[in-house]
């Protein structure tokens, strides 16, 4: 194979830059030996940021386990689109239980793996924003205080779209939903104080706690590798974008995810023991006017010959603003 | 070995003799006392080979057991009241799920009024969960029924909750003859799970069933609480061939021969009943008593057949269902449907009020003198004039304030559970 | 069948009482059960705790209402609980106090009972001087099998040890071996009153 000399930019940033790369630095996703953990033939819809980002995770994770491993799945729309019986997308040993409790079942997993001497078996547990952030946050703290060894993701795409697209604690302010309408004077979701989990958990001070996008599947892979490499409660927190439930193109999945990433309104960063210890730095900074105007649960805000709302635009820029300077996503190497 | 202990220590030691590889609890009274001896064998190793969770929840709790059983290791819980109520999702999934935990309820009151004291409330409103019920009517028995209650739920894959009463037996101090390790071990095989989380072999649990399976699914755990009543007999013969004690079974007849009049409970009650029963016995009355060991799977055959030489049945019941009636007396009338057999009703001992021999014994005196209506659910010791100042405050206005505290300030006293 | 009821206050060992009296009963040989009043007691609130002794197996589970014998713990509970309800008229009253029942003021209560019956012992004294802690628990289960000869002194303190290791243990059953020792010297004098 003839490789071409790449430009900085490109590298380990999209599925471009992975064709380039040498074979040994290339994703999971990329090489022959991939175990298809979430295999295809699943009921996703088309762009699902959810199912992009648990195969890339849950192959992530099986290399650095050899396979070795065991994933416990909240209810929600990946457990949905997933297993209808007798059919299962799920090439490892996978148990689902309830909506609220993934956190729990999987800190029960790992203790009998414990107990039986097989801590060499690996423990992920994963659930959307509201089995996560929501209905199962008291086990997920639970899990973290315990420093149990799990592995827990959640894939954010920003409220109960399994539901019908209704507004959790992690949808952001002014986004459309099903009960958070474009309606009344203040529309779509309110200006609540925020629900910052990735922070909650590093308050935990557990070994190990992430956010990524599937924007950047190389970072969300590493991030991944990372995480296996630590013993005790790890958190995974990975924007998936929805579709459906945002209004997007599907073909607009990734983009949607980087413009969250490069306008600063998700920061991407790694810490361990309650330290923040990297930050993905922004690489061409966007108005978050551009990543909002592709999703039409912000179209009121835009709205076609009204005034639309840019105070709103304006709020949200602040809190981009806040997270640039918070996290320090601009400037430095990239 | 025969002891002298408390019955939270002794069903300790019961659990801890099964080789329980998972335990996960949350405090709650007056279930602590087992999970803290658990907890103390742990951290001393006395109890090898398990992990013991603390966790944020009794939801948790179950939780981390459907975890741990789904991954193939023995998983043990324990809890009261309010915890088996926030546990009921959970409780549904496991048995759903087909795991074979095993939980000890130590019986509570459920609130509001918030009530620490022991009734069944808790266990019955679980009771159409899919979990098997047992109930213990000492501690001997309650350390019997677990040992039996893990052979059970692992032969069928059926989770079981042993249900003993909250302070009345798990603090009462008592003589308890605690089995070996070697005859547990003969008893109860190790685990040998249906299904388990297991890398060379991936298996997919827990996934979706729609309308063209579901009621199959469910009919067959229907069908498998069917079979624990085949099963249940089973083991107890083969608990009293390993351990020469006789214990568990469905239900247990206490001087049914020529009984005319028969009183049909659950749990430690039956001590004072039998107790009563003698009474009535040397007045010459033909009295009786059936002890319901096992409340799920409803035993009907057995219930009906021991029942079936009755005039007279006395349901006596630590629930009701409120708005409706009695549960353990529904289940019973079922049982004698076709039978000219009179079901008298009776809820008894609700948040820890005691009954005594003096109120059973009037209470069995009004049923044989046919004084009470067997039409209608009765309760034991009501205080009637209570209710009714309390009805008539009530009707004087809209805010005449909590009920509760209106009936406690009426009366004088501080709810304090003492005698 | 023979009832014991115990009057204490949280924290003066009412419950482990009546399970060191029950375990001293079933060590020789006889049916015993103890249970607390099931209650969320805090420390000081009145605490009343049971023990049942008898020669067959005890089925009942309802609280005792008419004792044969009575032990108060806290003799300020005298005037604030019923202690003397359902005590039979020729049941025990074990009283821990190093005062009379007459500087108690319930001369006149107690004065329904048999003389013989009726006993003080100051327990909590004992358990300062023996024990260093004023836990009158133990010293009152060495008066009980003093007064009532329901155990015997060798099985309380047996039971006291089997429950108390080391220093607290011996402290204990110094305190018990006191107390007994006290009963059965006024016994005497109380034998003399009756005649």
């Amino acid at each position: 194979m003839a490789f071409q000399e790449i430009k900085l930019y490109q590298v380990g940033t999209s599925v471009v830059g992975n064709r380039l790369l040498d074979p040994e630095h290339r994703t999971a996703q990329a090489r022959m030996g991939r175990s298809n953990t979430l295999t295809s033939g699943h009921r996703a819809c088309q762009g699902c940021g959810e199912a992009l980002g648990a195969r890339y995770v849950l192959d992530a994770a099986m290399r650095a386990t050899g396979g070795n491993m065991v994933a416990v799945n909240s209810t929600g729309c990946l457990e949905v689109f997933s297993t209808p019986y007798p059919e299962s997308s799920w090439q490892l040993p996978w148990l689902h239980s309830l909506f609220g409790n993934g956190p729990a079942v999987a800190a029960g997993v790992a203790a009998a793996l414990k107990a039986k001497g097989r801590e060499d078996i690996r423990v992920v547990g994963q659930a959307g924003d509201g089995g996560t952030v929501d209905i199962g946050f008291g086990c997920l703290s639970g899990m973290f205080e315990r420093n149990d060894d799990v592995l827990f993701v959640c894939y954010d795409n920003q409220g109960y779209m399994n539901t019908g697209v209704q507004r959790s604690s992690a949808t952001p302010p002014a986004a459309r939903t099903a009960n958070t309408k474009a309606i009344g004077p203040e529309a779509g979701n309110v200006f609540g104080q925020g629900k910052n989990v990735p922070r909650i958990a590093m308050a935990h001070e557990i070994p190990y706690v992430a956010t990524a996008t599937v924007a950047d599947l190389h970072d969300l892979e590493a991030k991944v590798e990372k995480a296996m490499t630590f013993r005790g409660a790890r958190y995974l927190h990975v924007l998936v974008p929805c579709p459906l439930g945002w209004g997007a193109n599907s073909a607009d999945t990734i983009r949607v995810a980087r413009l969250a990433k490069e306008s600063g309104i998700f920061p991407v960063f790694e810490g361990e023991r309650g330290e923040v210890t990297a930050v993905s730095k922004i690489r061409r900074q966007v108005p978050v006017e551009d990543y909002l105007r592709l999703q039409k649960r912000y179209a009121h805000l835009f709205a076609n010959g009204a005034a639309g709302r840019p105070d709103i635009v304006a709020r949200l820029q602040e809190e981009a603003d806040r997270n640039i300077a918070r996290y320090g996503l601009l400037g430095g190497e990239l | 070995m025969l002891r002298q202990i408390e019955g939270s220590q002794a069903v300790a030691t019961a659990v801890q003799l099964c080789r329980p590889e998972v335990i996960s609890a949350y405090p709650i009274s007056p279930q602590t006392h087992i999970v803290e001896a658990l907890s103390d064998r742990v951290r001393t190793g006395e109890l090898a080979g398990c992990e013991y969770l603390m966790v944020e929840s009794e939801f948790g709790a179950l939780s981390a057991c459907i975890g741990s059983s789904g991954a193939g290791a023995r998983s043990y819980t324990a809890t009261s009241s309010q915890g088996l109520l926030f546990m009921a999702e959970a409780l549904f999934n496991a048995s759903g799920l087909g795991l074979p935990i095993v939980m000890t309820v130590a019986n509570r009151a459920i609130g509001a009024p918030i009530n620490i004291w022991n009734d069944h409330s808790d266990s019955m409103s679980m009771r159409d969960s899919g979990w098997i019920q047992l109930f213990a009517r000492s501690n001997q028995e309650a350390v019997e029924l677990h040992i039996q209650a893990f052979r059970l739920a692992e032969t069928l894959s059926v989770p079981v909750m042993v249900c003993m009463d909250g302070f009345v037996l798990t603090h009462a101090f008592e003589a308890v003859d605690l089995p070996s390790q070697e005859q547990v071990d003969a008893f109860l095989p190790p685990f040998v799970p249906q299904q388990s989380l297991d890398p060379r072999d991936p298996v997919t649990i827990g996934a979706m069933v729609g309308p063209e399976a579901f009621a199959e699914v469910k009919y067959l755990m229907h069908a498998k609480q069917v079979a624990a009543l085949d099963e249940i007999p089973r083991i107890s013969e083969d608990f009293a061939a390993t351990f020469g004690r006789d214990s568990g079974g469905l239900v247990r007849p206490y001087r049914l021969d020529d009984a005319e009049t028969v009183v049909v409970a659950l749990g430690s009650v039956l001590g004072t009943v039998e107790e009563v029963v003698d009474a009535m016995r040397e007045e010459g009355v033909r009295f009786g008593a059936l002890a319901i060991s096992c409340f799920r799977p409803w035993p009907l055959e057995e219930v009906r057949e021991a029942l079936s030489g009755a005039k007279r049945v006395v349901v006596v019941e630590k629930a009701f269902a409120v708005g409706a009636g009695g549960i353990v007396g529904q289940n019973t009338r079922l049982a004698l449907s076709g039978l000219p057999t009179e079901v008298y009703n009776v809820v008894a001992g609700l948040g820890g009020r005691p009954i005594t021999q003096a109120s059973l014994h009037g209470l069995f005196a009004d049923v044989v003198e046919a004084r009470l209506d067997p039409r209608r659910l009765h309760f034991l010791d009501l205080d009637v004039a209570l209710v009714e100042r309390e009805l008539a405050r009530a009707g004087q206005g809209r805010r005449s304030g909590p009920h509760a505290e209106n009936m406690l300030r009426d009366l004088g006293v501080v709810a304090s559970g003492s005698v | 069948m023979f009832a014991v009821r115990i009057h204490g206050r949280g924290g003066q060992g009412a419950v482990t009482a009546a399970e060191m009296l029950s375990v001293a009963a079933f060590d020789e040989g006889r049916h015993a059960q103890a249970f607390p009043t099931f209650g969320s007691e805090r420390t000081g609130a009145p605490v009343v705790s049971f023990c049942r002794i008898d020669d067959r197996p005890i089925r009942l589970r309802e609280p005792i209402s008419h004792p044969d014998a009575l032990i108060v713990q806290d003799p300020t509970l005298l005037h604030q609980v019923n202690l003397f309800a359902g005590l039979k008229p020729d049941g025990f009253l074990l009283v821990n106090t190093s005062r009379s029942l007459a500087d108690l003021g319930i001369a006149e209560l107690a004065g329904a009972f048999d003389v013989r019956r009726v006993a003080t012992v100051p327990a909590t004294e004992l358990a300062r001087e023996h024990l260093g802690r004023p836990l009158p628990n133990a010293a009152l289960l060495g008066g009980f099998a003093a007064l009532t000869g329901e155990v015997s002194l060798t099985a309380v303190t047996k039971a006291i040890l089997d429950r108390f290791a080391g220093a607290v243990g011996a402290g204990n059953v110094k305190a018990a071996e006191a107390a007994f020792d006290h009963v059965l010297a006024s016994a005497g004098a109380r034998a003399a009153e009756v005649r």
